[in-house]
């Protein structure tokens, strides 16, 4: 292969200029994967009037920044970014091409796949490179993208490889990658893009658009109190609260608790929640799925609190309190108030 | 004028209830063990089909891709309201990655004829992709809709429906013929008890076949004479190969597939080194004091 390798690029998702965390955290990914394999992390930022983000996208380690603005591009519709995506792909030819698996990404990743006849593997936890002999059509590769993403319910871990046409693509899950920290001095090259779009592309009209940033932020909270089924009821979850505030922490839930109408979905953590980190979780009345072990098995500290002493959150657990939550967190509330 | 709504809907195992048994000791999920259901939110893309049906005079087509059993996933929508249904199911088809099983639906859809919306759940449990509903508007060259909640509207060759965004919802419109994935946002209806009387009969040839062979019978014609009585009574569910649906044997199964799988770990949840905590008033007590301690907390 006589062919240099392509670069590495990043979809960066934005919304009234604001860029998601999820896209400088695989910024952050793509410039290890772009740096192992000698070539460039490149930025895809699509909307209109985007350029402050731009040195944003430097200081996070982009090399290039393509810049596409287009009134026809804000807010997000789907058919004009995969036609502006994909241009640039057939122009530039990248080896791997990152999205974040958010509600934007996983429309817009495998519309793009299926036109590029490309793989595409959803919701990774985890990309490496490495070699690949793929057995069974006596062919090796090297330096493939990894793609490891949980399958199954979350009860299996997959490693992927995409053998066909570049680029590798994958959508990846908010919170898995470690956001570094920015470099102000560090600067890159600006490529503004004119899109060719025609009716075709903007068939799709948004009528009404009713949003407003998340309240919650559970994947910057350090102390998270998590409320399970064990809970019993949605009065009951004031507990879960007056122990997150009595510690200065989160309130979140399993999906068993957001299932039952209890509290809202923005609060679940889990396989098809949030994926947290925090450095203390409080697990009170979660048997602990491995779908709810996906999103929290990160954190530091795992204090876990269930009557049943087989309940499999114990076996994360790093503080195994067999109880019932009803005496426990009212005790653990006047514990830390003594002390504190 | 009477809309033609497809519904593509798959049979999943049930990996959202996975109990002790259907893990080997290997740690190793045992399929075998679970059963197959209709993944929940293609039951949703059913119900607004079938309300579709309701306000506006549909036909709603319901079709899958899988093993001979996945009829059963047919029967259970003709139960619920559907009017039609097709087995997609060839050897060929197996190990297809999700590239493969949107091609082979597109020429599903394509062999169906005519058709002014299709439905189906964001995302199956199984693999949680949410990547074929996209693929497949794709290869069918139409627009796409995706996490819908609701429609609000079928009229004047256009569909406007409201979808969920992060943080909040959009009403969207999108000509016709156009695509939606359905989130879960409805309450599927139950199975007609009538319905179930009449369809629990109908059957994919394959099915008649197999009844035939296992009643060891040693000529075709009352197997035919079966086909003919069931296609009569409408009770005949279509089934397709790969051939019947001109799909090319190189865009399908395995080899259609770009992904391939290197290697697959179980999740073993290793028995952690939990330090037990009394729930009494002092052991609590300790424990706050040793998070105080090391900074967890305060």
């Amino acid at each position: 292969m006589s062919e240099k390798l392509g670069n590495v690029w990043i979809f960066i998702e934005q919304e009234g200029g604001k860029i998601a965390d999820v896209s400088l955290e695989l910024v952050c990914k793509g410039h290890d994967l772009a740096k192992r394999l000698n070539v460039k992390t490149e930025a895809l930022l699509l909307g209109d009037n985007l350029s402050g983000c731009v040195d944003t996208l430097y200081s996070y380690g982009c090399d290039t920044v393509y810049l596409v603005e287009d009134p026809r591009l804000e807010p997000f519709t789907v058919l004009p970014y995969a036609k502006v995506i994909m241009d640039l792909i057939r122009e530039h030819r990248p080896n791997i091409l990152l999205f974040g698996a958010t509600m934007k990404g996983r429309e817009l990743a495998p519309r793009i796949a299926s036109e590029k006849l490309a793989g595409l593997t959803a919701d990774c936890t985890d990309l490496q490179i490495d070699n690949f002999e793929d057995k069974a059509n006596n062919k090796s590769y090297t330096d493939k993208l990894m793609q490891i993403r949980p399958a199954f319910g979350g009860n299996i871990i997959a490693t992927i490889v995409n053998t066909w046409d570049d680029p590798q693509m994958v959508t990846v899950r908010e919170g898995v990658m470690k956001m570094d920290a920015p470099d102000p001095k560090r600067k890159g090259k600006l490529v503004k893009v004119q899109p060719k779009l025609s009716d075709a592309d903007t068939v799709i009209k948004v009528l009404e658009r009713v949003r407003a940033d998340k309240e919650v932020d559970l994947k910057g909270a350090q102390i998270i109190v998590s409320g399970g089924y064990g809970v019993g009821s949605k009065e009951n979850f004031k507990l879960i609260r007056d122990l997150a505030e009595a510690l200065g922490g989160e309130v979140a839930a399993s999906r068993a608790a957001v299932d039952a109408g209890w509290i809202d979905h923005d609060y679940q953590v889990g396989q098809t929640g949030v994926t947290v980190r925090p450095r203390l979780y409080i697990a009170c009345g979660i048997s602990g799925s491995v779908q709810h072990a996906a999103g929290m098995k990160e954190s530091k500290k795992i204090i876990a609190i269930n009557t049943d002493p087989a309940a499999p959150i114990f076996s994360l657990a790093h503080y195994a309190i067999v109880g019932d939550l009803n005496t426990v967190i009212p005790q653990m509330i006047k514990a830390f108030k003594a002390k504190a | 004028m009477s809309y033609t709504v497809l519904v593509f809907v798959k049979q999943v195992p049930d990996t959202q209830n996975i109990s002790g048994d259907a893990m080997t000791p290997q740690g190793t999920v045992n399929r075998a063990a679970l059963p197959a259901i209709f993944n929940p939110e293609d039951l949703n893309a059913l119900e607004l089909a079938l309300q579709l049906k309701d306000r506006y005079g549909a036909r709603v087509v319901v079709g899958t891709m899988g093993p001979p059993s996945a009829a059963e996933v047919l029967r259970n929508a003709l139960y619920r309201g559907a009017d039609e249904g097709v087995l997609l199911t060839d050897r060929a088809f197996a190990g297809a990655d999700t590239l493969a099983t949107s091609y082979a639906l597109s020429c599903c859809a394509k062999k169906l004829g005519k058709f002014d919306l299709i439905l189906c759940g964001r995302q199956a449990i199984d693999g949680d992709t949410a990547q074929v509903g996209p693929q497949l508007a794709e290869k069918l060259k139409i627009p796409q809709i995706c996490y819908v909640e609701e429609v609000k509207e079928l009229g004047d060759g256009k569909v406007v429906a409201r979808r969920a965004i992060e943080g909040g919802y959009e009403v969207l419109s999108a000509p016709l013929p156009c695509l939606l994935t359905v989130v879960e946002g409805n309450e599927p209806r139950p199975m007609a008890g009538k319905r179930i009387m009449k369809y629990k009969r109908a059957k994919t040839p394959g099915e008649v076949a197999k009844s035939h062979a296992d009643a060891n019978y040693t000529d075709e014609e009352p197997m035919a004479a079966e086909l003919a009585k069931l296609r009569e009574q409408g009770l005949l569910i279509a089934e397709w190969t790969a051939q019947d649906v001109d799909a090319d044997p190189a865009r399908i199964g395995l080899k259609g597939s770009p992904t391939k799988v290197k290697n697959i770990q179980s999740v073993v949840l290793t028995a952690g080194e939990a330090k037990s905590v009394p729930a009494t008033d002092e052991g609590i007590a300790l424990l706050i004091h040793e998070l105080i301690t090391d900074h967890t907390l305060g």
